[in-house]
């Protein structure tokens, strides 16, 4: 008796130890990425970090202006989102909606098949392909604009927003659906009242983690977009070169002398970057959770 | 069943406890493992020199030729090993002072402040320049500007030119593209054409050479420069005027010192080499070690 509650004990600790590993992992991260950022301000003013216009990190004085970057970063994930959410949620509706089953059981694998192609793939395609058609269309000195950014970052934001979205609408009640058709709607209206609105939370969710994947990129926002620290205009900036968080770690992170403040400048965009994609998960776990069906 | 509770929660809690235990423990592991690295390969610097194998580290632009220096001397010499790995020229260096290699390559001078920092930590940096690499600076095939002075080109790139027609080309918008902050080109162009002023901050940085060549292949109103070696027939290289006249980007003219933007690639040692270290420099420096250097697309000393 006595050994069989131990071993019931002993799975569940086991369990238990599995699931705290992700939380050591990500409380040791923030505590290594935190510790390195904050470093930089006792060499660097904390506000002239958020408030600097420039980013010269090997200048003499040296500048590390987050402004650019973090305007960066948002100019193309806001294209981003203006590209893939409308297209995102017109193929949910389509496949979960008004495809018929063959067509959708092809469609949603394809989409997913999306997520695993590895961003230097997407970004080599933005490079040779993407970027003369840019600069050629829209008659502009460079292709490699946030647009091209956008462009790249919206497309691979799509498995994501695909499939969450369909998820949410395909979980939105049959008797809802069928209510609205049997007062005398059309499918259409349907679909724009009734089932889109009903899985709106779902939605929203799936909008915010496609923002997280988009922010989060590096490859590819890095061989496309120029990496020109200047802060953006808008929207005339998206026709223009930018440099995001992420690719200024990335191409600076070679050969900074470590402990140098230039070091823990990069590791203070890294905070940034954590701290802004953790506040957007959370947005969407709250999302998720605040306007759950309830039947 | 109180008993039965106060055991799970015991459990729990000695479990959470030994995780973070570990956690801690895995952080304590992770310093000393540093150090004792650091302690055996300061031991292992002494041995190894009689084991007869060093290790060179740095600039990735002397990469390529160390290790096809490296290849050949170890197969004229099979019992001697040289481990080379890249980094930047900046990591070498730093390993250097470390005293954790025996050569560091740089594709710049070595600055004062590592050289202060060398002699803090008791290492005396030597300097031997192994092969010459010219930069040239490429614009695109369709563009009828050919020739440009230092001073255009350092206006272009610190920003106060931002049209081809104020250098004598069309009227057409400038795209100027420059490496990342971490290429020791980076460096040496901002050196010798910017004279240490900073690039403009609008011009498209680009991660790679294969990049800038790729952008200035398809773009007419770019500009951008790359080492020598990656020159083909889908960029023009432009002759410059460093004071001197316009000087062409070939060979010859590098070799010969003429061309403005040719520069020395280096090794670095602690104090005069010894053993294996000068055995395999004087390799490099020998007739065959130079023939290599041409080969890799560099240029020899001399």
């Amino acid at each position: 008796m006595l050994n069989r509650y131990l071993k019931e004990k002993g799975i569940e600790s086991i369990l238990f130890a599995a699931g705290a590993v992700a939380i050591v992992v990500l409380f040791l991260l923030c505590i290594f990425l935190f510790r390195d950022g904050i470093l930089l301000f006792e060499n660097y003013p904390f506000g002239e970090f958020l408030t600097d216009t420039k980013w010269f990190p090997t200048a003499d004085p040296e500048h590390f202006g987050l402004l650019p970057l973090f305007l960066g970063s948002l100019i193309v994930t806001v294209g981003a989102i203006l590209f893939s959410v409308p297209l995102g949620i017109a193929s949910a509706i389509y496949i979960s909606e008004l495809a018929n089953p063959k067509i959708a059981n092809f469609l949603k694998p394809v989409t997913e098949i999306l997520a695993g192609i590895p961003s230097v793939v997407y970004g080599f395609f933005g490079l040779v392909i993407l970027v003369p058609v840019v600069q050629k269309t829209l008659g502009i000195p460079t292709g490699q604009t946030a647009l091209t950014g956008s462009i790249m970052l919206g497309i691979m934001a799509l498995p994501t927003i695909i499939s969450i979205s369909e998820d949410a609408i395909s979980s939105v009640p049959r008797s809802i659906k069928e209510g609205s058709l049997a007062l005398g709607s059309t499918r259409w209206q349907t679909i724009y009242k009734v089932t889109v609105p009903a899985a709106l939370s779902g939605i929203s969710a799936a909008v915010m983690l496609g923002i997280g994947r988009a922010i989060g990129e590096t490859m590819t926002v890095m061989m496309v977009t120029g990496n020109s620290a200047v802060i953006p205009g808008f929207p005339s900036g998206l026709f223009a070169p930018v440099r995001t968080m992420t690719a200024t770690i990335a191409l600076e992170m070679g050969e900074v002398p470590q402990g140098s403040d230039h070091f823990h400048a990069l590791f203070a965009i890294g905070s940034v970057l954590f701290i802004t994609t953790f506040i957007i998960n959370i947005i969407a776990n709250y999302i998720k959770r605040r306007y759950r069906f309830n039947l | 069943m109180i008993s039965g509770k106060l055991f799970k929660n015991i459990t729990i809690f000695s479990i959470v406890m030994l995780i973070i235990a570990t956690a801690f423990v895995g952080i304590g592991c992770v310093d000393n493992q540093e150090t004792t690295e650091e302690t055996t390969s300061e031991d292992a610097t002494t041995e190894e020199v009689e084991a007869e194998s060093i290790m060179i580290k740095g600039s990735d632009t002397v990469l390529p030729l160390t290790q096809a220096e490296a290849e050949e001397f170890m197969i004229a010499n099979p019992e001697k090993s040289i481990t080379v790995i890249g980094g930047g020229s900046g990591v070498g260096i730093a390993a250097l002072i470390d005293g954790e290699v025996e050569i560091a390559m740089a594709s710049r001078k070595i600055k004062d402040s590592e050289i202060e920092n060398a002699q803090a930590n008791g290492i005396n940096p030597v300097e031997h320049i192994i092969a010459w690499d010219g930069i040239a600076v490429v614009v695109n095939p369709e563009n009828p500007v050919t020739e440009l002075t230092f001073e255009q080109l350092k206006s272009i790139y610190d920003g106060s030119v931002s049209n081809w027609a104020d250098v004598g080309g069309e009227d057409l918008a400038i795209t100027v593209i420059t490496r990342d902050s971490s290429s020791g080109t980076y460096g040496y162009f901002q050196e010798e054409v910017l004279l240490d002023e900073e690039y403009r901050q609008d011009a498209l940085v680009q991660p790679a050479t294969g990049a800038i060549v790729q952008e200035v292949g398809q773009n007419t109103g770019a500009i951008g420069y790359i080492g020598y070696a990656y020159l083909d027939e889908t960029t023009t290289a432009l002759a410059l005027d460093g004071g001197d006249g316009f000087v062409e980007p070939t060979p010859e003219n590098i070799m010969a010192g003429d061309y403005p933007l040719a520069r020395p690639l280096h090794y670095y040692t602690d104090g005069e080499p010894t053993g294996l270290a000068e055995e395999y420099i004087d390799y490099v420096m020998s007739s065959t070690g130079q023939d290599i250097v041409s080969e890799v697309g560099y240029f020899p000393v001399n």
